[in-house]
């Protein structure tokens, strides 16, 4: 039976707790902050060191605290999903973010479950597209879209999609970031025509 | 008991540490040799053997002239702080003939041997040993004993084997300053019985009352304390086992015994570890070790040993591991804290997730960030090793930034305008709305080669296709590139 309660934005975010999820897409990275935020507490991010790529403390203060972010930068992917597990399992952070850019394996994606469960924390898995494992929760596909109608110092109004769920359906939904009320924003479908 | 009070002075402590080492060729022949201590712009010898001393150098003279009279002098810049931690060692290594053991000076020891004479047979015995022993090791000293610290200064510094009276002792033996000792002098009291024999009124009236109270310590009429030094702490336990253990639980639970020792120690001198090392010997005399560095001083026990687990699960136990030792090797002040009911934070746990994360990939790659007072995109945070820096400051920009930062990423594109068509990333991208300009001015004070290229203009360009990403124009040396992406 239908139950339009399923499908509000609000049952579906924050998503599962103790749990692991996959983000992918090109604003990944905003979904990671945004869950850090609502979650509130610390937030672990393991990545890998090569990246050259870096995480800007002064664009993530408007979602999260920047003091509430550590950042651990392992040797290699074996090594992120090792410590991502040991943060999980110890459950003194309340979302451990692991940066990934190889396929999780089942085995490893059934281990962070497992990890998440015991330490009750979230995991998330920043992952690129067409990358996730079986034994996540849920997988959201991220990004951005271009909004001629409102004004540019707003926040970015994206796309956000489940396109994996173990208990649920699949959907859509078109947000934005709220910086006063720090809070995931949905805008109607109408208000995009 | 009669107090006894042995005074060891060393008149070339410095130069006699340094040839004793072996540092220099001279060790063994005995030729010239000095040390030299520069100040006020002049290199002048600080210390000098007796080699150095019968040529006619001495100490204060100008190296320049020394080398004059002496061309084959020897030289080494002097060590006070190194000088200062070898005459601790000598008065540790003094604790063999009595307890009580203090400092005298920069180059001297007073030992209160009351009581512990006989221990090696009689006072002059014990002298002689101590002579001995000292001759042996290469230091030149002078030891006296006396009743009083006064008189075995006086006789260390001032006597002769001929008599052990001080009362025939020069007035400067009585440790008063150069200045009193000349105005004593011109008014012909040479010799301390000269002292003795005025009324002590007149010497107070005209010296003040320090002379007399020198006077007194040397005579015994007033007591004099040899302040000795204290024990410093060792964070070392360890654990002798009868039979030999293999097992991860026997070791574990062994280590659980040391380390609750460990941490009695700590505890008592409010301290806590920084980084541990855990030896296990093994019944074939090989050794290994386990070494843990915490995020957090700490003296927890019953939180340090399962941080132990993951060391522990990699130790080859072979035949047997029969002893264990557990050594503090950093330790760092941890003071007592109150407990309140306002104390609501509790970083225990992470700081804990720290240690373990950091014994796998290394405590120096978790980092936090700090804000950092500068306009330059890069340069606006800090990232600084969580274990060693406390959460602070206020995150505040005026403008918006991107959430990730890459190094520029040219793209092809002219004029000071956002392109309205450009590739990026294999990327054909539309601007759909730009935002800007926003000058930023490198910080010409501080050198760095990504900002050779002038003042940039930043736009935030809203794509049609969706990205929003941070471009930069530079107007000094055209072209444009990709700094961020917001979102």
């Amino acid at each position: 039976m239908y139950n339009p309660r399923m499908t509000a934005f609000e049952s579906q975010f924050p998503p599962m707790a103790s749990r692991t999820h996959e983000v992918c897409g090109p604003s990944a990275m905003t979904f990671a902050v945004a869950l850090g935020a609502r979650l509130g507490g610390k937030v672990l991010w393991v990545r890998e060191a090569w990246r050259s790529e870096q995480i800007n403390p002064v664009g993530i203060a408007p979602y999260l605290d920047p003091q509430h972010l550590l950042l651990a930068q392992a040797q290699n992917h074996l090594d992120v999903l090792a410590s991502a597990e040991e943060a999980l399992r110890s459950g003194s952070v309340a979302l451990v973010v692991m940066e990934v850019t190889q396929p999780v394996g089942l085995t490893e994606g059934r281990r962070l479950q497992l990890a998440a469960q015991s330490g009750k924390t979230m995991g998330l898995c920043v992952l690129p597209e067409g990358m996730g494992s079986n034994a996540a929760q849920t997988r959201w596909h991220c990004a951005p879209i271009f909004d001629a109608a409102n004004a540019a110092e707003d926040s970015t109004l994206q796309r956000w999609k489940i396109i994996k769920n173990k208990s649920g359906t699949n959907k859509a939904w078109s947000v934005r970031w709220n910086a006063q009320t720090r809070r995931i924003n949905v805008v109607s479908e109408i208000a995009q025509r | 008991m009669r107090k006894r009070v042995v005074s060891m002075w060393f008149p070339r402590l410095p130069s006699d540490r340094v040839l004793r080492a072996g540092l220099l060729h001279t060790a063994n022949d005995n030729r010239p040799f000095a040390l030299i201590h520069h100040e006020k712009n002049t290199d002048r010898i600080y210390c000098l053997n007796d080699a150095a001393e019968t040529q006619c150098l001495h100490r204060g003279m100008v190296l320049s002239d020394a080398r004059a009279y002496c061309p084959d002098l020897q030289s080494q810049p002097a060590d006070r702080i190194a000088d200062a931690k070898f005459l601790h060692t000598l008065a540790r290594w003094s604790k063999r003939y009595c307890p009580w053991v203090g400092l005298d000076g920069t180059d001297g020891l007073m030992l209160n041997i009351t009581g512990s004479a006989h221990l090696f047979g009689g006072e002059a015995a014990m002298l002689d040993d101590m002579r001995h022993r000292l001759a042996r090791a290469g230091l030149s000293s002078h030891i006296a004993a006396a009743n009083t610290r006064g008189a075995a200064w006086a006789l260390t510094h001032y006597g002769h084997k001929a008599h052990d009276d001080i009362r025939a002792l020069p007035v400067a033996a009585l440790r008063i300053d150069a200045k009193t000792d000349t105005a004593l002098q011109r008014l012909g009291l040479r010799k301390i019985s000269d002292l003795l024999a005025l009324p002590r009124a007149t010497i107070v009236r005209r010296f003040g009352p320090d002379v007399v109270l020198r006077l007194d310590q040397a005579m015994g009429a007033q007591d004099e304390v040899i302040s000795p030094l204290g024990e410093t702490p060792h964070y070392g336990v360890r654990l002798t086992l009868p039979d030999p253990i293999g097992l991860i639980e026997d070791v574990m639970m062994a280590t659980d015994r040391l380390l609750a020792r460990l941490c009695d120690k700590l505890k008592d001198q409010e301290m806590g570890a920084r980084q541990l090392q855990l030896t296990l010997r093994r019944v074939d005399q090989g050794a290994q070790q386990v070494e843990l560095r915490l995020a957090a001083p700490m003296r927890d026990a019953a939180r340090i040993l399962p941080l132990f687990a993951r060391g522990v699960d990699t130790v080859d136990a072979g035949y047997g591991i029969d002893q264990m030792r557990l050594e503090a090797t950093q330790v760092e002040r941890l003071l007592n804290a109150q407990f309140t009911s306002t104390t609501t934070s509790n970083p225990d746990d992470l700081n804990d997730l720290i240690t373990r994360l950091g014994n796998r990939i290394g405590l120096d790659n978790i980092h936090r960030f700090l804000p950092a007072d500068s306009h330059i995109p890069e340069r606006s945070f800090q990232t600084v090793p969580a274990a060693y820096s406390t959460a602070s400051g206020s995150w505040a920009s005026l403008r918006p930034r991107p959430l990730r930062l890459f190094a520029p990423e040219p793209i092809a594109a002219g004029g000071s305008k956002p392109p309205q068509k450009f590739r990026w990333r294999r990327m054909s991208l539309t601007t759909g709305r730009a935002t800007g300009p926003e000058r930023i001015a490198p910080e010409w004070w501080l050198p760095d080669d990504n900002w050779r290229s002038g003042v940039r203009d930043y736009w935030t360009v809203d794509t049609r296709e969706g990205r929003r990403l941070w471009l930069f124009y530079t107007p000094q040396d055209p072209g444009w590139f990709v700094h961020g992406e917001f979102a």
